[in-house]
C-alpha cells in the first residue's frame, strides 16, 4: 500500500476537529496530542508492518480508542465538551458519543466550525491565516514562519495567542448563528488571503508556495460542501483560485524563476484545473452581488481562455477592472488596470494611466509599480528610463525570486 | 546466506524528531517504506518483524517484577525485522540506509546463531 500524498497533513485536521468535538476547544491542546500520539503510534507500526489498506481508519481508530481512555479516566477531573457534557458521563453514551464525533458529515461540520472560529474577528487576519493552516491543514508553526518568511518564535506566539482567544471562546462558532454571513465573510477572505500569499511570492520557495494555494482550494471547496456556505460569492472566490492555479506551472519555470504573464508558455497551463475553475464561475453567477472575487474570477477566466498574448480580450479586461475599481478600488488593481490598457491603446496610455493613479504612494514599497513603469519605458524604446525604473525595483524585491526577475528585466533595457 | 536480527533502538528524541509535524511524519514514513521495499526488492528481507510497545515490565526474579523500561531511558527497542545477508559486514553495510539513524536512533545488527548439528 502506497502512502497518500500529505496523509498525516490531510488527517491531522479532520481528527483535531472530531476530538475538539468531544474535548471542547479549551481542550485543543489535548485533541492535538492524541493525534500526535496516533501519528507516532502509526509511524512506528508502519514502518515495520507496511502502510494498511485504510490509513485513514486506521488513525481514526487508534485516536477513537484514545479519546475513549482519556474521557474514562479524566471525566471526574477535567471538563471537556459542554454540549457532551452528560453524553459522556455515561458508559452507555460514551462510545456512541464518540463514533458520532468521528462520523464524515459530523467530522467536515466540525471542520467547518473550527474553520469559522479561527476567523474570529478579534485576530488579525495574518494570525487568522495561521491558525487554519495550523489546526486544519496541519502544518507545524515552522513551516508557516518559513511560508511568511517569520521567525520560528514569531510564529509561535502569534498561534498560541490564537489559539488563546479560540479558547476563551468556550465553544466553537455554532454554523446556525446570527453572525453567520459576517463570519463567512471574514473566512472568505482569509482563504483569499492565504491563496494570494501562495501566489504571489513572500516565499521564494515554489513548492511551499504550490502548497499554500493548494490548501486555500482544498478549505475553499469544505466551505462550498455546506449548504449555508455555498453561496455565489464563495463559489466565486472558488473560481478565481482555481482560474489563477490554472497558471501555477506557467508561472515559474524549471529553474525556479518568474516568468511574466505575457511570455508564459500557455502549454504548460493547467486546463483541467481551468476547466473546474470556469464551471465554479458558471454556478457563481447567480443571485444579485457582483463580488470582487466574481470580477477577479473573470478577469482570470479571460486569461485562460486566450491562446496567445495577442487573442486576448483587453478590452473585456479593462472593463471588468473598471468594474473592479468601482467595487473594490485599491492602487494594485489600478496598476493591473493600467497594464492591460498599455495593450490595447500602447505603452504612453499605460503610463497615463499609471502615474494617474490617485494614490499611488501606497505603491511605493510595491516592486511592480517601477517594473510596470519600466516594462512600458522599454516598450517604447527608452532604454535608460527603463532601466533605473527595473534598478529602483529590483531594490524594492521582496524574495530573491523577484529580484533575479527584476534584474533580468533591468539588463535587457543595457543590451538593447 | 545467513539471517541477522535488525534491532532498532530509539531514543524520546529521536522518536520526537521523526513526529515534529505531520509533514515530517509523512517524510520518514516514505524513508522507511523504501528503505523496506530496497531490501525486499534485493531478496534481504526474511521476516519484516514487528513493533513492540514502549513499555511493559521487566522481570528479574520472583519478587523483582517492575514496570519499565521507562520512554526516559536512553535507547528503546522499538521493534525488530530479520534480513538475510551474505555474512555480519554486509548485514551491517545494509542497515546504514536505515531511517532510523539519521534520527539518532541505531539498529543493533546481531546474527543468528547457527544450530549445526
Amino acid at each position: 500500500m502506497e502512502l497518500s500524498e500529505h496523509l498525516f497533513r490531510r488527517e491531522s485536521g479532520r481528527l483535531v476537529a472530531a476530538l475538539t468535538r468531544i474535548f471542547g476547544i479549551h481542550n485543543l491542546a489535548l485533541a492535538e496530542d492524541v493525534v500526535q500520539d496516533a501519528f507516532c503510534r502509526a509511524l512506528e507500526v508502519w514502518k515495520v508492518r507496511g502502510v494498511p489498506d485504510n490509513p485513514s481508519g486506521w488513525l481514526m481508530a487508534v485516536a477513537k480508542n484514545r479519546a475513549l481512555d482519556i474521557v474514562r479516566r479524566e471525566r471526574t477531573a477535567r471538563t471537556f465538551a459542554p454540549e457532551l457534557a452528560r453524553v459522556l458521563e455515561s458508559e452507555w453514551t460514551l462510545a456512541p458519543a464518540i463514533e458520532e464525533a468521528f462520523a464524515s458529515p459530523v467530522m467536515r461540520d466540525e471542520q467547518l466550525k473550527m474553520m469559522f472560529s479561527c476567523c474570529h474577528p478579534s485576530l488579525p487576519e495574518e494570525t487568522q491565516i495561521a491558525l487554519v493552516l495550523n489546526t486544519l491543514c496541519g502544518f507545524g508553526a515552522s513551516e508557516i514562519a518559513s511560508a511568511f518568511l517569520v521567525g520560528r518564535a514569531a510564529m509561535e506566539k502569534r498561534i498560541s495567542r490564537g489559539k488563546k482567544i479560540l479558547a476563551g471562546e468556550h465553544r466553537l462558532f455554532d454554523l446556525s448563528h446570527a453572525d453567520f454571513d459576517s463570519r463567512l465573510s471574514a473566512v472568505r477572505r482569509a482563504l483569499y488571503l492565504l491563496f494570494s500569499e501562495g501566489y504571489h511570492s513572500a516565499s521564494s520557495e515554489t513548492a511551499v508556495r504550490t502548497e499554500l494555494c493548494g490548501e486555500a482550494i482544498r478549505m475553499t471547496r469544505l466551505l462550498l460542501e455546506a449548504p449555508a456556505a455555498a453561496q455565489p460569492e464563495t463559489y466565486a472566490l472558488a473560481a478565481l483560485m482555481c482560474l489563477h492555479a490554472a497558471r501555477l506551472p506557467g508561472r515559474v519555470d524549471v529553474s525556479g524563476d518568474l516568468n511574466p504573464l505575457l511570455e508564459q508558455d500557455r502549454s504548460r497551463w493547467d486546463r483541467k484545473l481551468a476547466d473546474e475553475g470556469l464551471a465554479l464561475l458558471d454556478r457563481s453567477a447567480t443571485g444579485e452581488v457582483v463580488s470582487a472575487y466574481h470580477l477577479e474570477a473573470a478577469i482570470a477566466a479571460a486569461h485562460d481562455a486566450a491562446p496567445s498574448v495577442a487573442a486576448t480580450n483587453w478590452t473585456a479586461i479593462v472593463q471588468l477592472y473598471d468594474r473592479l475599481m468601482e467595487v473594490a478600488p485599491s492602487p494594485v488593481v489600478a496598476l493591473n488596470r493600467a497594464i492591460a490598457i498599455a495593450q490595447i491603446e500602447g505603452p504612453e496610455s499605460g503610463l497615463e494611466a499609471l502615474h494617474a493613479i490617485p494614490d499611488a504612494g501606497r505603491l511605493s514599497r510595491y516592486p511592480f509599480y517601477p517594473a510596470a513603469l519600466g516594462e512600458l519605458e522599454l516598450r517604447r524604446g527608452n532604454l535608460d528610463a527603463a532601466r533605473s525604473h527595473f534598478s529602483s525595483a529590483a531594490a524594492l524585491a521582496r524574495n530573491p525570486v523577484e529580484r533575479r526577475f527584476l534584474e533580468r528585466r533591468a539588463n535587457v533595457c543595457a543590451t538593447e | 546466506m545467513s539471517q541477522f536480527l535488525y534491532i532498532y533502538r530509539v531514543t524520546a528524541q529521536s522518536r520526537q524528531e521523526a513526529m515534529g509535524t505531520p509533514e515530517r511524519a509523512q517524510q520518514s514514513m516514505q524513508r522507511w517504506m523504501k528503505w523496506m521495499a530496497d531490501l525486499d526488492a534485493k531478496g534481504h528481507l526474511k521476516d519484516r518483524g514487528q513493533p513492540l510497545e514502549n513499555t511493559g515490565k521487566v522481570v528479574r526474579g520472583q519478587n523483582a517484577v517492575v514496570d519499565g523500561p521507562y520512554t526516559e531511558a536512553k535507547d528503546l527497542v522499538g521493534g525488530y525485522t530479520i534480513v538475510e545477508a551474505r555474512d555480519i559486514d554486509q548485514a551491517a553495510e545494509l542497515s546504514l540506509g536505515c531511517p532510523i539513524l539519521a534520527g539518532g536512533g541505531s539498529v543493533e545488527v546481531r546474527p543468528v546463531m547457527k544450530m549445526d548439528m
